[in-house]
Parts: C-alpha cells; structure tokens; sequence
C-alpha cells in the first residue's frame, strides 16, 4: 500500500486506505516523538523546502520539525526577506531554488491552487500547507489523528465545524476527510460566514449553535478573523460571542466523553471561552503535538516518489 | 480581350445573406472593394465565366460564403501593451478567424478618451488586415468619475462608447452617459457587473468557488447591473448595448426589456455557452479567468436560448489577449481575459449549429447583420453597392487549434488541443484576399 499520488495538494479525492494510512503511519512517529531521542535517519540526504507565502507560525514550526527529526535538510523561505519583494514570479522563485537541488517543498499561500500550479513548474513532491480558502490538507489529517486517538475510530462520530466556514480551508479540508473516513459533518456559523451552497459538500448546515452542536462529539472551531468584522461580515465581535461562541453551557449539548479543537491561533474570548480551551475536553496542544507526528508521515510516504503511480 | 470587369467572382458557393433573404447558390461579382452583384449562375453568367481570367475567379463549391463577419467586441491591446497585442496582429487574427471588422474598447494606455488616440488606431488600422473601428470611454480613464469628451469622440470616429471592464457604477454618472451619447445616435456599451457585488472576485459564485475557496462573482451581481442600465435606458431614452451577458437572469432581463419596447440589444461570447465554471478546478487554468466568469450549465443553457429567441442580438467574441508571463501565475493574480478572434466561429458551428440550436442563417445574422446594425457599420450584407467584405468558410472541415495556429502576439486561449468542424477558407476585405485558410 502506498499513497497514489506523489503530491499531497487537498484531502477532495483522497481515498480512505490512503487516509488510514497516513494515520497508521503517524502513529509510529508520534511515538518517536516521545522519545529522549526524536531524530531518525528517515530523510537523511534529502532537502526540503518551506515555501511560506503567507505568515505561519505553528503549520511552518510543525512542518520544520517534523523534516528535521526525519534527518531531512530543511530550508525555509519568507517573502519578506526574499526577491518576491522585487517583483519575481512564482514560477521564477520557485524553479531557482529547485535549481539548488531540492526534493520537496511545503508551500503556504494566499491563492488558491498554488500547490496544483506548482505541480506544474516543478519536479519537486509537493505537499499542500494551506492555500487560500482552498485545503489545508495535514491540518485535517492531523485533526483526524487527533480524534481517532480519543475514540479508536472516525466512523460514526458526528464532528461539529463552528465558525467562519467560508474564509477557511481547514473546514474543507476536514469535510472532505471526515466523510471519506465515515464521520457525519455539520457545519455552523452566521450565515454571511458559510459559503454559497455550502450543503452541497454532503454536510448539515446550522445558523444556531444549539441545534448543532446536540448530540455531537466533537466540535472543532473555525477562527474568526478578526478583519471579517470589520468587512462587514458581522455586526461586532460581543454578537458573534453571544451567539456563536463556545462557551461552558453549551457544551452541555454534546454527547458525554465530548471533544473541543481549535486549529488556533485562538480567539479566546471571541469564538471560544478560557475555561473551554483549557478544560478537560480540550485537546487543542494535543492537536499541535499530533501534527508533527502526522507531517513525519506525510513527508515520509510521499519522498521519492516520482511518478504517479496509478492503481 | 478586353481588361475584366470584376476584381474578383466567388461562385459555385452557397451565399448566405439573411438580410437580402439568400440563401442559395450564387454567383458574386466584386469590383472597387464593393460588391457589383449578386446573381444565380445562369448561362449568362456561365458563359462570361467560363472565359473569365482564372486569378480573377475563386471557386467555393462546397463552401458557405457570407457577409464578412464582424465583431464587435475586442482588445487590440495598442496603444500601451503591444507585447500582447498589435493592431496588425489583432486584426490578422480577426482574418484567420473570418471577421472583416472589428471594435476596439477603449482600455488601452493611454484610454480611448480623446481624439488623438483614436485617430492613432485609426492610423495603425490602416494597412490591417480587417477594419477597425473604435468604441470609446463613457469616462475619462475608465474612472468612472467624469464623462469623456464624448462630442470629440464622436467628431473623431467613434462608433459606440463604453467603459468595458468596469461597471459605471454610478448610476446618476451612467444616467448622463446614456443622455449624452443619445444626442449623437450612439449605443452605449454596458460591462454589467456591480463592483460591490463581484468586488475581487475570480471566477463564478457557486459550488465550485465554494468547493475550490475561491471569491466569487455572484450572477446576481451581472443581473442587478443589466436592470439598473435598462430602467436608465427606459427613463432617459437612448441606446443600451449590454456586452458579453452571461447569466440566465440578465437574458431574462433583457428579454423582458425588449418586450416592454425599451432599446437595448445584446451580445454574447462564445464562452459564455460553451464553457463551464467546473473547469477551473481542474487544472486551475488561468485561461479559463474572464469578465463575466463562466457560468454554470443552466447559464449556458439560459444564453443558448436568448440566441434563439432573439434577446441575444449577436456573438461577439470578447477577444482579450494577455502575454503569457501575465497568465502564467498564480490564479488570483492572473489578468482576466481570453483570446477569441480565431475560435468564435468554430465554436458557433461546434456548439451551437450542430447540436441543432441556430440554423446558419441564424449564425450569420448574429455574426455580421445583427453586429452592424448594432454599431451602425457598413457592412453585415451582400447587397449591392457593400463593401467586399466577405466570408468563405468550409463548413465541415475538421480541424484542431493548434499553438501554432495562432495569429495573435499572445497565447491565452483556453481551447488549445480542442476540435473544431467548420473553417475559413478566405476572407475578403473591401475586395483584397486576406487570409487564405491552411
């Protein structure tokens, strides 16, 4: 068994052996990580790119990490320091570095399709780390890692997406693997924050809180930024908190052995109260440590290969 | 022997003329760039040609030939961003694609707002091998802020105004526009988008924005922009044209509007009925990024009918060259336009004549008649005393459009690899020979 394509570009069309795959595997890794000593020769000898068109702080940290207790040799590029500056091209950028002889590059950007387009100019495996509005694959992976530890499976569960579902590739990417794996998907939020025929993803779809999240067993919040606000997409910050916000009492409405996550960078006091992202049920840190162990897979099942190898 | 009569005679094809009615096998005599007559062969004309200089004669058996097409939408791309466009490479695309006139929007650099720019394209349209004609600003610079010097304009050729790629949005603004142009008998040319509405947007809103977490552009944003400049056009009066109409409520708009007896016509690209906004996930192909999006399949549907029933007036083909280092980047990024000059045609034989939705005579209408009457051009018919302008095209060649097919100085065209059946054999401008079909 392997992965059928040699990029990982979004979870839409990934099969569920693969996904169960990439979990199996991350699950050795996240027992390396205990270790006193986290290092293997996995990926000696192979470089990779992060190519971070956007700011990150955990995806990039993780990524990082992940390629340096591999053994890989990891690069990072910021357009604020780089020649992007000066007017260079995606395609120019990117194909100068590969000309330094790299192997993989993790790329995050603003614009949807980018790791597709990059596909293109490049002979590089490429690994999606977040493109526009578009996926977020690993997050979702990671997510699904997350939640098969609780509860030994992802069939069955129901999983709650709360918040700005329209601005967020995480939402699509969970959907995508959630449903793949079985799990049953609603999303919630005002409805300006879900996007245009958004039930067309095989999804439920609620405007109130309550009714979404009664007798589900996970909810994972979809951050608010900040800015949407101000774009008009809601009336302040205080109503989405009102009626939107995941606070003590509602979770009262989720099924007994009950899940929070947060992809972060969190909004305490916005979209979710102190006492719920640090309560029991939270599993928001256990989350960040999982997506090393799961970029360790995804970065190991996908090196060397270099053709798609068609099943 | 005596010096011929005629410059050129095109028989054995079948003339197809919708405005005189015609549509048979005919003999067409040319002299002096414009048509001398129309005629079915008989012994006379027989025995005339059967003598007749053979460089004179053009044999069309098993060819259409029609009033040279013209479109009525293009971008020339000069002056400004020659390294896309020419006018010469412009129009010899135009040739290649059977067209005989074009219009030219006025976004180039400097803005088609003021007379010397436009007596620079009339000047380079000279020697090209189609004729040119200028639509020119509604605004000074496209801002949509103040009205051009319109009377100007008008004084230096222009057959139309428009702000094309950008919405007035300023209904009191477009108000006057409408007022102003009226007073010169000119239509004026509506890029129907509301910019609140599509804003940043880049292709279609639907599932598939949805799905690929792309902006969208919203139908609605297209539809309340077509209702806004027809209840204009119905208060002050004056000629509406609304270009590239991409979504089935904006025909409904236009048809309802022509019940109601208000003027405005309409024109849709081929695009708009053959392409799908479920093609850009595929491939995140930035050739498939264009001013109206492409639409949905019951849009498609919804424009095939307007050109059925008649709400849609003509084809035009939105010609919008962009260099490829401009295209080749990221889908956001990406300038929105596609190339169409060479492919309009074959798509309407493609999509349209051969599934059955519009007879020839229909597409000829919608190519040269219906174009011309539209922009008040010469042309659009055989009639005698026309010009020579004339298409012959054989209507069931197969054929691929290749890279190299090409005339254009860019490559933007999202049709590459794809087959065609019916192609251009010649195309006669004012008399000349200026494509000859490979």
């Amino acid at each position: 068994m392997s992965l059928r394509s040699r990029h990982l570009i979004g979870l839409e069309g990934v099969a569920r052996e693969e996904i169960k795959l990439i979990l199996d595997t991350a699950e050795t890794f996240r027992e390396i990580i205990e270790r006193p000593i986290k290092k293997v020769p996995t990926l000696r000898g192979l470089t990779v790119l992060n190519l971070f068109y956007e700011p990150s702080t955990r995806t990039r940290i993780s990524f990082e990490l992940a390629e340096k207790r591999l053994s890989a040799d990891s690069i990072s590029f910021a357009t604020a320091t780089s020649s992007v500056k000066k007017g260079e091209s995606l395609r120019d950028t990117v194909q100068n570095i590969e000309a330094m002889k790299i192997d993989m590059v993790v790329v995050r950007h603003s614009s949807a399709g980018v790791p597709y387009y990059l596909t293109q100019c490049l002979d590089s495996n490429i690994i999606n780390g977040g493109d526009g509005t578009h996926e977020h694959p690993t997050q979702a992976l990671l997510d699904m890692f997350t939640i098969r530890r609780k509860y030994g499976k992802l069939d069955g569960l129901r999983v709650i997406l709360v918040g700005d579902v329209k601005h967020s590739r995480v939402t699509r990417s969970n959907i995508w693997g959630l449903k793949t794996m079985g799990a049953s998907v609603a999303v919630c939020g005002p409805s300006t924050l879900l996007p245009y025929e958004v039930e067309k993803f095989g999804v439920d779809v609620y405007t109130n809180i309550e009714e979404a999240l009664d007798g589900a067993d996970v909810v994972n919040i979809m951050r608010i930024q900040l800015e949407r606000q101000q774009a008009g997409m809601f009336p302040s910050q205080r109503e989405y908190t009102n009626l939107w916000g995941l606070t003590r009492e509602r979770l009262r409405l989720l099924n007994k052995n009950y899940t929070v996550m947060h992809p972060g960078p969190m909004n305490r006091g916005v979209e979710i109260t102190n006492e719920v992202a640090d309560g029991d049920a939270s599993v928001i840190l256990e989350q960040v440590t999982n997506g090393v162990a799961v970029r360790m897979a995804v970065l190991y099942l996908l090196s060397g290969k270099k053709e798609e190898e068609t099943q | 022997m005596k010096a011929p009569e005629y410059d050129l005679v095109i028989r054995n094809g079948r003339v197809i003329d919708p405005a005189l009615g015609f549509e048979q096998e005919a003999v067409i005599f040319v002299a002096g760039g414009r048509i001398a007559g129309i005629v079915k062969e008989s012994k006379s004309t027989k025995k005339l040609l059967d003598n007749y200089p053979e460089d004179k004669i053009l044999d069309a058996a098993g060819m259409i030939v029609t009033p040279g097409l013209i479109d009525i939408h293009v971008h020339l791309r000069e002056p400004g961003r020659e390294y896309a466009e020419t006018i010469a490479s412009g129009c010899r695309a135009a040739a290649a694609g059977g067209f005989t006139s074009v219009c030219c929007m006025p976004n180039t650099f400097p803005v088609i707002d003021n007379q010397e720019t436009v007596q620079f394209v009339h000047a380079r349209a000279e020697k090209a091998d189609a004729r040119v004609y200028v639509i020119g600003a509604i605004t000074k610079s496209l801002k949509g802020e103040e009205l051009a010097e319109i009377g100007d304009l008008v004084k230096a050729g222009v057959v139309a105004i428009s702000d094309d790629g950008n919405f007035v949005q300023n209904p009191e603004l477009m108000r006057r526009g409408l007022e102003y142009a009226k007073m010169f008998h000119i239509p004026i040319v509506t890029h129907a988008e509301d910019k609140y509405l599509c804003g940043e947007g880049v292709m279609n809103e639907s599932f598939e924005s949805t799905r690929l977490g792309m902006k969208g552009r919203p139908a609605v944003g297209e539809v309340i922009a077509i209702l806004r400049d027809i209840k204009l056009c119905e208060f002050v009066g004056g000629r509406l044209h609304v270009a590239h109409v991409s979504t089935a409520g904006g025909v409904e708009a236009i048809r309802q509007a022509k019940k109601a007896g208000i003027h405005v016509t309409a024109e849709a690209a081929p695009h708009h009925f053959t392409l799908t906004d479920d093609m850009i996930g595929v491939a995140f192909d930035t050739n498939l990024k264009v001013n109206p999006p492409v639409r949905t399949q019951k849009d498609v549907e919804a424009i095939i009918e307007g050109l059925i029933d008649g709400t849609i007036d003509c084809i035009a083909s939105d010609h919008a060259p962009h260099a490829e280092e401009e295209k080749d980047v990221e889908f956001d990024k990406a300038p929105s336009g596609m190339l169409g000059l060479q492919t309009t045609l074959g798509l309407v034989k493609t999509q349209l004549i051969d599934k059955g939705y519009l007879s020839w005579a229909d597409a000829v209408s919608k190519l040269a008649y219906n174009p011309a009457r539209i922009m008040n051009l010469p042309g659009g018919t055989l009639n005698e005393g026309a010009p020579a302008d004339i298409t012959v095209f054989d209507p069931e060649k197969k054929w691929t459009f290749r890279d190299k097919d090409i005339k254009s100085i860019s490559r933007n065209s999202p049709y590459l690899g794809w087959k065609f059946s019916g192609k251009v054999a010649f195309t006669i401008a004012g008399g000349r020979i200026v494509y000859r079909g490979e």
